[in-house]
């Protein structure tokens, strides 16, 4: 029997608003095992929210049960490779788009609206361009790489390369079978997760570390497969992405961040403005940073809601 | 002389296990055939190598023949040429030829790893235009997955890998600015996707038949030792 004097147990934490999905399932996405997650009733209208690179569902712990108390079915998945997805041979922009189709089929074949953060963001504004029979809304939130960086997502972020950069990357490719995450305590992870994040309250990353990380003998390691790695090289130049937002049919917000910081794709308004579709917005959301909606998760989810406000079905 | 030998060296790349064939014993720097969108090692062997000293080895790349298939996809050019750089690894250094898909993949394994492609011939086969220079309309239906190769999962996806030229030509001027070659690209192919018209005007770059190219690269010298 513990002491009522015992420390708090290391394996919990809790944050002011944060509530874990209230139902989990799985999706087969061609051979893939995603982890999807749900928030809100079962019989309320959909919306698919999709994570960042290198984040995964549970960052939205806050965020979603916003936007399920105000009605709606949240549905949210973790990326291949992220929290408890299966682990891929392979990681690459279309075949993250084609699982993103996957756990939309598993919830309706009828139009839903698409909300996603940073890579989710920019995933998703390209499946509405791809998919437009099966969209019926757009949130873009800072998710959409201008001529600058677009961090978060690997082999994809630049054209320029020099022989020592394709060398390093090849060598990499050598070692990785055995590559394992450095295992810490939660303060451990959180401190080094915060050097991406440094906007972010060390209590919230806290937070993420125990539902983000699992726990085993020698202490926490993240989730996300070690063979994901940022940055990178390729063909891919982030104008690509300007140009299908310029796709989308659909009413379209685009939500920017006004604190540049390193995981941010440095877009402003102006980058954004000559490739909005007909009727879109781009809205700045003072004094945040790239993870609007954990910074200031009412008012963003405020924001969502009201772009929303009329396209239930 | 020994026949080609009938089981694969299987070689580690990350999760995905190579099947590297020797396709024809020999004594001298190999030869490595790639294979186009949708083929396997043995089908690039031609006539004109039979005078190639060295052995001919023919790699499947993932989800390809007898390699391994990457289970929900996410294949895309630069993973082959990885694939390539560890049959390269165990082989030391080689003169390269690449059919349709190989050939772009051939492209890029010589402008990465200068030192150990002593000449690349890129040829005609499946896979030689990619997606194009630029995005096209996008494409969201999911091929099936069968486990079997070629993986349809892999045909879809590396026939829509998007291939700048300026990013081709970054590959084509590496190569001929660090392999110490007088000439280190052949292109032996009739069909010109924009990637490989930007190529053939390439410093270093040859526009002949195989044989011819063979010969060429046949006579080139190992590279010096690096020095770091």
């Amino acid at each position: 029997m513990q002491s009522v004097h015992a420390p708090p147990s290391d394996d919990t934490r809790s944050y002011p608003g944060a509530r874990r999905p209230d139902r989990n399932r799985r999706v087969d996405a061609s051979g893939v095992s995603l982890a999807v997650y749900e928030w809100g009733t079962e019989d309320a209208p959909p919306l698919l929210l999709a994570h960042g690179g290198f984040d995964f569902a549970g960052t939205y712990d806050v965020f979603a049960p916003i936007l399920a108390d105000a009605g709606w079915r949240v549905v949210s998945w973790d990326q291949r490779g992220h929290g408890d997805s299966e682990r891929s041979a392979l990681y690459q922009w279309e075949a993250d788009m084609r699982d993103a189709v996957a756990v939309l089929d598993s919830i309706t074949m009828h139009r839903v609206p698409l909300v996603g953060h940073s890579k989710g963001g920019s995933l998703l504004t390209h499946v509405a361009g791809g998919i437009p029979h099966r969209v019926s809304a757009m949130v873009n939130m800072d998710g959409i790489p201008s001529r600058r960086a677009m961090p978060d997502v690997q082999d994809r972020d630049r054209t320029k390369l020099l022989a020592s950069d394709l060398a390093t990357w090849l060598d990499l490719r050598h070692g990785m079978a055995d590559a394992v995450r450095k295992p810490g305590t939660i303060a451990e992870l959180a401190a080094r997760r915060g050097r991406m994040n440094p906007r972010l309250s060390t209590e919230w990353l806290e937070y993420l570390v125990t539902v983000g990380a699992s726990r085993e003998d020698d202490g926490w390691r993240w989730k996300i497969d070690p063979t994901l790695r940022m940055g990178g090289f390729g063909p891919w130049r982030p104008e690509w992405s300007l140009q299908r937002l310029a796709d989308v049919s659909v009413p379209f917000l685009a939500l920017l961040g006004t604190e540049q910081e390193l995981m941010g794709f440095g877009t402003t308004v102006d980058d954004v403005r000559g490739f909005l579709p007909p009727g879109g917005r781009a809205v700045e959301v003072p004094d945040a940073g790239h993870f609007i909606h954990i910074e200031q998760p009412a008012v963003v989810a405020g924001m969502v809601l009201d772009h929303l406000d009329g396209v239930a079905a | 002389m020994t026949n080609a030998s009938t089981t694969p060296t299987i070689l580690r790349h990350n999760r995905i296990d190579l099947a590297l064939w020797e396709l024809r014993p020999g004594t001298g720097r190999p030869l490595l055939l790639l294979h186009g969108l949708g083929e396997n090692a043995s089908t690039g062997i031609r006539d004109e190598m039979e005078t190639w000293e060295g052995p001919v080895h023919g790699l499947d790349f993932t989800g390809h023949g007898a390699s391994s298939v990457a289970t929900g996809g996410g294949y895309f050019c630069e993973i082959l040429m990885a694939d390539a750089d560890i049959a390269l690894q165990h082989l030391g250094s080689a003169t390269v030829v690449g059919r349709g898909l190989g050939g772009y993949i051939a492209l890029l394994i010589a402008g990465a790893r200068p030192e150990q492609v002593r000449g690349a011939v890129i040829l005609d086969g499946p896979g030689l235009h990619g997606g194009g220079p630029a995005p096209t309309s996008l494409d969201l239906n999911r091929p099936p997955h069968t486990g079997s190769t070629p993986d349809p999962v892999a045909m879809t996806e590396l026939a829509r890998d998007v291939r700048p030229p300026d990013y081709a030509r970054t590959f084509a001027w590496q190569a001929s600015a660090l392999a110490e070659m007088d000439s280190v690209i052949a292109i032996g192919a009739v069909n010109r996707p924009p990637w490989l018209v930007e190529v053939a005007s390439q410093p270093g770059v040859v526009e002949c038949d195989l044989a011819t190219a063979l010969a060429l690269f046949g006579r080139a010298p190992d590279a010096s030792p690096r020095e770091s």
